[in-house]
């Protein structure tokens, strides 16, 4: 029988509630809630991180080559990183319909 | 069973005195009550303490209104404080008093069983210290014949530790010297 | 078993906690409560016992810190009373939410308004739906005895719950009587060492406390409440094995020469052995009256209440607390509900008394009785209200 996802009858409930799971905050995929996606301009991007550090889902990180990017899957499209960026490297850019 | 009220100022050892007394007849295998007349309190304010002991299990636990024995150990108090209230009728009181006997009478107005001790002195003279109580204890015991005189060693050791025997001495005197009349 | 010794109950209270080798102690001082949590605190600055006391800035403190300490798998204690029991409320159905086995002592003492620091029962009533197991102690002996079992009741793995043990305060806080404390072997035989079903610890990391949505929530609270009611069950064995250890027989009703009673009188807490007093008194003169004591609370009873009430035909049910403006005395209120398709059910009459310390005589009980019999209607009463 397939093992269900979340408890449903009285009896299914763990004790006191407890998620056993951790991190599975994980699994919700907040990327679907976006009206706008954060785009890196690299040639003017200056290295500093402050996207990173200022990102509050905490989903902008920097890959080998000391760029920055959203995963895409959590960014809600908040235009924080965008507004901190000193250099405007970042735009904010209507998702497809 | 026997219903004992003690009156005293905040400060004079009334509730340490009733300890003590409930903790006598606990090593006698009776059984014993000792608790204040529950309340906030400060020192000099007049208080009071019950005891009750008895040989069989004591299920009691409202407060004491006629109480067998009452004892004041402080003698300001008698002008205060309504010390007979509610005294059985054949009822023991107990006071700490320099004063002679029938002078505590005249002021009470009371005619029932009465004895007296100067513990204050006797106190002064063993403890230093015009803190009364454990030697009223003494006039206590030969008064009622409530406890067996060394039922009292082992709390008063465990109680006052390196002053227990002073405390002990003070006791014995009064013991002796408490003056007892119908 | 250690020998029969004197002293004040809170203090019995302390010790007993201490021979139950907590981890974790958070506890603010209140009075009646207060000789409770001074003579903790010794016991664990005196290194008696390898634990915690941790002095925090109120009573919500305490319970924020006992669940806390509980989450991690700490056993742990805590003590209040009346004001302090109420400004840890918003905790309260919280530990019990998350089957956290925190032991708590509450000395009964009248909530304020005015303020009064004397014995009633308004307290704990007003916290009868936050989910623990409730019991309450007649005396020093059970004050320590319940203590040491409450540990095992609320850390055992079909129970998971809290649990607080009422002791009267004043009239049980601050007496002095003689009590039997089991040795420390025994006490480690009878309560073995917690073995929590789920930790905070980093190593396995698991969520605790967390957010419930509405399509789930009913159920989340059918199967709190299916633990406390079957918790009973689990209580009553618990009680056996302690009366084989201890020899000390625990009932959830205790009753007192009820087998033949027309009119029972049902009390709670210390008040229950002056009521026994008077029960002997009435008896003498021929009259048929018998006690209830109350000792659980939650879970509530219900069988074993019928089964003491058999023949009954006049249950006197003694409240020491009020639902303002409801239906009367928690106790005599629930009785009614509970008891009200039972074809068989006495009529119930409900005084208040005990209020804010008033002392209850052994004559109260009787004037009681006979106030009873001649009363025509079934609203509850202020039992000795000056008019």
């Amino acid at each position: 029988m397939k093992q269900k996802k979340w408890p449903e009858a009285w009896h299914e409930v763990t004790p006191g509630c407890v998620v056993f799971a951790p991190g599975s905050a994980s699994t919700y995929k907040t990327g679907s809630w976006r009206a706008q996606r954060p785009v890196w301009d690299n040639k003017k991007c200056i290295k500093c991180g402050i996207c990173y550090i200022f990102c509050p889902e905490c989903c902008i990180s920097e890959s080998a080559d000391g760029f920055f990017a959203a995963n895409l899957d959590y960014c809600k499209g908040c235009g924080i990183c965008e507004h901190e960026c000193w250099p405007q490297a970042i735009a904010m850019v209507e998702e497809e319909v | 069973m026997i219903e004992i009220r003690w009156h005293g100022r905040g400060g004079q050892g009334a509730v340490t005195s009733v300890e003590l007394l409930a903790l006598a007849a606990i090593e006698e295998g009776k059984y014993a009550q000792g608790f204040p007349a529950f309340g906030p309190e400060r020192r000099g304010a007049p208080v009071m303490a019950y005891n009750r002991v008895d040989a069989q299990p004591i299920r009691v636990r409202s407060g004491i209104y006629q109480p067998d024995v009452v004892v004041v150990l402080d003698p300001s108090l008698m002008t205060l404080v309504n010390v007979t209230d509610g005294i059985k009728p054949g009822g023991l009181l107990i006071v700490n008093t320099a004063k002679p006997q029938k002078s505590i009478r005249d002021t009470l107005k009371y005619t029932g069983r009465l004895a007296t001790v100067d513990a204050t002195h006797i106190a002064r003279e063993e403890l230093g210290l015009p803190i009364a109580n454990t030697t009223m204890l003494g006039a206590i015991l030969k008064a009622t014949g409530v406890l067996k005189f060394a039922s009292l060693d082992v709390p008063i050791e465990e109680r006052f530790g390196r002053i227990a025997a002073k405390n002990k001495k003070a006791l014995k005197r009064a013991y002796d010297s408490v003056k007892i009349s119908k | 078993m250690s020998k029969r010794t004197g002293m004040e109950v809170a203090i019995a209270a302390a010790e007993a906690v201490a021979l139950c080798n907590i981890d974790v102690a958070a506890v603010y001082p209140i009075t009646p409560q207060s000789h409770i949590a001074e003579h903790l605190s010794d016991i664990v600055h005196n290194g008696r016992i390898d634990a915690e006391f941790i002095t925090v800035e109120s009573e919500h403190s305490a319970m924020s810190a006992c669940a806390g300490a509980s989450a991690t798998g700490a056993r742990v204690y805590t003590a209040t009373s009346s004001q302090g029991l109420i400004l840890m409320h918003e905790i309260l159905p919280i530990v019990s939410a998350m089957r956290l086995p925190v032991v708590m002592g509450n000395a009964n003492r009248a909530l304020s308004g005015p303020l009064n620091i004397w014995n009633d029962h308004s307290d704990i009533m007003s916290v009868r739906d936050c989910g623990w197991i409730q019991l309450f102690a007649e005396n020093g002996q059970e004050v320590i005895d319940l203590t040491i079992q409450s540990f095992k009741m609320a850390e055992h793995p079909d129970v998971m719950l809290p649990a607080v043990v009422n002791l009267d305060g004043f009239q049980l806080t601050h007496m002095i009587e003689p009590m039997e404390f089991p040795t420390q072997e025994e006490v480690n035989r009878f309560l073995p060492e917690r073995a929590p079903f789920a930790t905070l610890h980093p190593d396995k990391p698991v969520s605790m406390g967390c957010f419930n949505m509405p399509d789930i929530f009913t159920e989340t609270m059918m199967a709190k409440n299916e633990a406390l009611v079957n918790s009973k069950q689990t209580i009553l064995k618990i009680w056996d094995e302690w009366e084989k250890q201890f020899g000390r027989r625990y009932k959830p009703v205790e009753t007192y020469f009820s087998e033949d009673a027309e009119t029972l009188i049902l009390t709670m807490g210390s008040m229950s052995e002056t009521a026994s007093v008077a029960v002997d008194e009435m008896r003498k003169k021929g009259k048929r009256v018998g006690l209830l004591r109350l000792r659980l609370w939650r879970p509530f009873p219900l069988e074993e209440l019928r089964s003491a009430l058999k023949g009954c035909k006049t249950l006197i049910v003694m409240d020491r607390a009020l639902s303002f403006g409801g239906a009367g005395g928690p106790v005599g209120t629930e009785i009614k509900s509970l008891l009200f398709h039972d074809k068989s059910r006495p009529r119930i009459v409900n005084f208040l008394m005990g209020l804010g310390g008033r002392d209850m005589k052994v004559e109260d009980f009787i004037a009681m009785v006979e106030r009873a019999g001649k009363k025509k209607d079934e609203t509850y009463e202020f039992y000795g209200v000056r008019q």
